[in-house]
């Protein structure tokens, strides 16, 4: 029962963070000074009533935590889900595969869901542990991101990741928000739809921005 | 008109089932649905054959008995119940795919039968008022506005046909649930109780093996009596609240 309400909120903080996350990218158009005085900033955010980095420590156990439950409540739902409907083989007919109404995106949610996560792996190793360094490896935060960027299988990686970001996005913000009770009218529908698809436009489009710059040699 | 009709054939509950075909020539395009399966039973008893077992009663659109599945859609082409169903929403030479609803908590009985207890037993937990019976009560007593009566309404035509699970991906019960938590909840005959049905309710929801929503909308666009995906959020916020109440 309470499955879909932890997915719902911990959905909403994710979508929260990325759109923080994706603000906080886009300063690489200010250029290199103001980019890792960024990184640098959001480790003495909250100084000096927190320690040095404690903030950012905060939001990363609030995140794992968000992910975790999920994560979690994500593969208990689906296990269930497909026990319910009678398993992979529901209807003998081959019509109507597509549905009457359903978006694309809700098709896409489970398996776009372990993109994402994969994803989420591969870019924590490139930029946060710096384990991994495509393009080549640097102290500057400002320089990975560019170096990082000028491969061209990586923004290829980052932009089908991001696109299902913005299918995730575009049923799941609109999911969350009828599960914690906000569709109250046909209006309020229209209106939550027109949010969600914002939302996962406004993602998607401002995360591939930094890349392409790079990868197009604007950004240098 | 004539058709081909591709039925899903099952002698009983534990047995295999298959998908049959049989031609149905000179169907009048104004026959139901059902008088068109009538025609073809008739025809199947006269050669000896078992009839196709399928749900009915009211044959009128109100008692939600005869749901199955068409060329995969809950209740076929029209936003209908099968029985309001005409053969004239179909082309001549049409093969048309006739299906019990699938779920795991809807198992067949028999052909197109399904057992649909599973809503009496959600119904059994919690979608009710517990009235002292006695004299009838004054008409004017518990006054409710207008808008608040015809959503208590629009949601209380659901008529339990259960198209909502036989369409949702998830194989959830939520549009039946909904529906009946707001017809309730919409009431101030419903309110005392109104914790205690949305926790009884989807609980036993749960414990019958639906799954989750995840808001995709096939039931609204499937269910026979227009059903809206807002009486979900009521539900929704009900749950919440009955949570955070931390009553039961
Ligand atoms: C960038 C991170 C992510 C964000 C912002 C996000 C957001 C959301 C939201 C808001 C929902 C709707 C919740 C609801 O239906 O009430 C949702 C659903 C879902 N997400 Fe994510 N998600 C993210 C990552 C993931 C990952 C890594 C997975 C991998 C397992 C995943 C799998 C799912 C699934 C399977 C659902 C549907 C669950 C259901 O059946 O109810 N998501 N997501
Ligand atoms: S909500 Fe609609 S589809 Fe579901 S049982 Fe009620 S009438 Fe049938
Ligand atoms: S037979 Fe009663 S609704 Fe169809």
């Amino acid at each position: 029962m309470a499955l879909k309400a932890l997915m719902a909120v911990s959905g909403l903080i994710m979508i929260g963070y990325l759109l923080a996350h994706m603000y906080g990218n886009l300063k690489v158009f200010a250029g290199q000074a103001s980019f890792d005085g960024y990184a640098e900033h959001l480790r003495t955010l909250g100084e000096p009533i927190l320690p040095h980095a404690g903030l950012l420590w905060i939001i990363r156990v609030v995140l794992l935590a968000a992910v975790l439950g999920h994560a979690y409540s994500a593969f208990s739902l689906w296990s269930r889900a497909h026990k319910a409907r009678g398993g992979s083989k529901r209807y003998q007919t081959s019509k109507s595969k597509l549905g009457v109404q359903r978006s694309y995106a809700s098709f896409t949610l489970r398996w776009g869901g372990v993109v994402i996560l994969l994803f989420v792996i591969f870019h924590l190793l490139h930029f946060t542990w710096n384990t991994i360094h495509p393009g080549g490896a640097a102290d500057s935060p400002y320089v990975r991101v560019v170096n990082g960027f000028s491969v061209w299988w990586v923004v290829l990686a980052y932009t089908l990741a991001m696109v299902a970001v913005g299918f995730h996005l575009r049923h799941g913000m609109w999911s969350a928000l009828t599960t914690l009770g906000a569709n109250t009218s046909a209006i309020a529908r229209h209106r939550l739809n027109l949010l969600a698809y914002a939302v996962a436009g406004v993602v998607t489009i401002g995360f591939l921005l930094p890349p392409y710059s790079i990868l197009l040699g604007l950004v240098t | 008109m004539n058709i081909t009709v591709r039925v899903w054939r099952q002698p009983h509950a534990d047995a295999e089932g298959q998908m049959v075909s049989y031609e149905v020539p000179d169907v009048s395009e104004h026959m139901s649905f059902l008088e068109m399966l009538d025609v073809l039973n008739e025809r199947l008893t006269m050669e000896g054959d078992d009839p196709i077992a399928f749900d009915h009663d009211c044959r009128e659109g109100i008692c939600g008995s005869c749901g199955v599945v068409i060329n995969g859609v809950a209740h076929g082409p029209q936003q209908t119940t099968t029985c309001q169903l005409h053969m004239r929403s179909f082309a001549d030479g049409a093969v048309i795919d006739i299906e019990p609803w699938r779920a795991e908590a809807f198992p067949v009985i028999k052909d197109l039968i399904v057992d649909r207890s599973a809503f009496d037993r959600i119904i059994q937990a919690g979608g009710f008022i517990s009235a002292p019976t006695g004299t009838a009560p004054d008409a004017h007593a518990a006054p409710i506005p207008k808008n608040q009566a015809d959503h208590a309404f629009d949601a209380a035509t659901c008529i339990g046909c259960g198209a909502c699970v036989a369409a949702c991906p998830n194989g959830s019960a939520m549009l039946f649930t909904a529906a009946k938590i707001t017809h309730l909840g919409m009431l101030p005959q419903g309110q005392p109780e109104r914790d205690s049905r949305a926790l009884g309710m989807v609980g036993q929801q749960d414990e019958e093996g639906f799954g989750g929503c995840t808001n995709i909308g096939e039931c609204t666009a499937v269910c026979p009596k227009g059903i809206p995906l807002e009486t979900i959020s009521r539900l929704n916020r009900d749950l919440l609240g009955a949570m955070l109440h931390g009553s039961r």
